[in-house]
């Protein structure tokens, strides 16, 4: 047996022991069901959300708050994060501002929002887009600020008219790492928004999360973390797809 | 223009300097329109602000839910490192518990926590134990993470030639490995501080019976928003100088590379 069918052994067996052992405590009566569920009621509880529909509302509003957020924070990200690459004070002047800001855990900021925005979508979608915004700028400066700039010499005593230095190598250079701002704003929309929600909202995922854990029906929020989990596992994995593509064209 | 002229405007153009002036405009602005145009019951003028964290120092309530936010994270900081580096020691000692453990580690930290930030609540209680317990949660996973690296990227050539050379177990591990770790445990520090005041910040404002928690939700339910604003420049503050500090220790610490 080689090494690598022994770790994964190991690690297929780890997930069988803490999948067995939850099966195993919850069915004994070791631990009080509201502590923890049976995981076969949870798988009902999920079968059951999907076949009448309960899901699909607020599965919707986090979509809805996740995508306006992510578009408004490439968008802003990016083009802010290109005016101020574009010379090199301003670079010196607003890069370390974004980053002190970037440093504070934006969170702080949640009950600001819902006091301006109330507790509807609209909180979210700028609380999201806010936690988005940074690493996408911050990443687009440092993207255009570090092409090498005999590259952008060499083409201009070519010829290259400043559109063309823009398209092909400006831009080429600095998606590499505006690509990483990108997956880093949209992990962070993504877990900022499920987190407002659980905090202060009317409806979504998160907010569907915490008050099934406040009525003590924790299969049905059991439920609504295996959706949350499996949804975040999704959309990582398309979003790291993506970035590889970038990368290897 | 004249020689004063000219110095006076290279003076404005140094990047502090300009950082100042872009940050008292931004106030300043802030401070017109809240004057004249906005809700009172919505904005507040920093001036009104300012003045509101004063009073807030003096209210005995709040400085204790500071207090008690403080050592929150510092109990769930402290508990992050120590298990961090056991189980980062553990996982990254050997190839083989690299290869098997490291993935089931990047598993549990790929998992969304704040889902089951309810959960915190329901097993630990509205009080201090729930914020330590999520911040510790949040905490723990960078430090795992960065020690692992640390143990495992030591260049194979060095720990070759310092066996072949005759060194003993415990001189390498004194002379190359630990060397190498410090770095990458301080980078792991950092970013667990990070994490543990985002975890104890999150379980706080999602439900809190007497920690910073309990006046934001007073602040924004009575729309006093001079005090919240106060809080929350307060929070941003702390959290600046805590990143600083452990900035400053992780800089020190990685001067040898």
């Amino acid at each position: 047996m080689n090494q690598t069918t022994t770790s994964r052994l190991i690690q297929a067996g780890f997930v069988a022991a803490v999948l067995l052992t939850w099966v195993l405590v919850t069915s004994t009566g070791l631990i009080n069901p509201i502590f923890l569920p049976n995981p076969v009621d949870v798988m009902e509880e999920l079968g059951q959300m999907i076949a009448d529909g309960s899901l699909w509302a607020d599965l919707t509003i986090t979509l809805f708050e996740l995508v306006l957020a992510y578009t408004a924070a490439v968008v802003s990200g990016t083009l802010i994060g290109f005016a101020v690459s574009t010379t090199r004070w301003s670079t010196r002047v607003f890069e370390p501002l974004f980053a002190a800001f970037f440093a504070i855990p934006i969170i702080v900021f949640y009950p600001l929002t819902v006091l301006y925005f109330g507790l509807g979508p609209e909180s979210k979608i700028v609380h999201g887009g806010m936690f988005g915004f940074f690493p996408i700028a911050l990443n687009t400066i440092t993207g255009f600020a570090t092409v090498d700039r005999r590259l952008l010499l060499l083409a201009a005593s070519m010829g290259a008219s400043p559109k063309q230095r823009f398209v092909r190598i400006l831009f080429p250079a600095a998606l590499p790492i505006m690509i990483t701002g990108y997956r880093m704003g949209f992990i962070l929309t993504f877990l900022s928004i499920i987190g407002s929600e659980s905090i202060a909202s009317l409806a979504g995922l998160g907010h569907r999360i915490v008050w099934y854990a406040e009525a003590l029906e924790t299969p049905k929020m059991f439920a609504y973390i295996v959706i949350v989990v499996l949804l975040a596992t999704l959309l990582n994995t398309i979003v790291a797809a993506l970035e590889l593509r970038r990368r290897g064209a | 223009m004249n020689a004063t002229a000219a110095s006076i405007l290279r003076f404005l153009a140094r990047p502090v300097v300009s950082q100042l002036a872009f940050v008292i405009l931004a106030m300043l602005l802030w401070e017109v329109a809240a004057r004249h145009s906005t809700d009172e019951l919505f904005t507040s003028p920093p001036s009104a602000v300012f003045a509101a964290a004063g009073d807030l120092f003096d209210d005995k309530g709040v400085m204790r839910a500071v207090v008690t936010t403080l050592w929150e994270l510092g109990l769930s900081f402290l508990l992050a490192v120590v298990f961090g580096l056991a189980v980062g020691v553990g996982v990254g000692a050997s190839g083989m518990t690299y290869r098997s453990l490291y993935p089931i580690i990047l598993l549990a930290y790929a998992i969304p926590q704040i889902t089951i930030l309810p959960l915190f609540v329901l097993y630990f209680g509205p009080g201090p134990a729930s914020k330590v317990a999520f911040g510790f949660s949040h905490g723990i996973f960078p430090i795992i993470v960065n020690v692992v690296a640390g143990l495992r990227t030591v260049p194979t050539g060095l720990l070759r030639s310092a066996y072949s050379m005759g060194a003993t177990k415990q001189q390498v591990f004194r002379r190359i490995t630990f060397p190498h770790l410090v770095p990458s445990f301080f980078t792991g520090m950092r970013l667990g501080m990070t994490a543990t005041l985002l975890g104890v910040l999150l379980s706080e404002l999602y439900v809190s019976s007497g920690g910073i928690g309990y006046y934001t939700e007073l602040y924004t339910e009575s729309f006093e928003p001079h005090n919240l604003f106060a809080l929350t420049g307060m929070l941003a503050l702390m959290a600046v100088f805590l990143n600083e500090v452990v900035r400053r220790a992780e800089i020190r610490h990685s001067r040898w590379r």
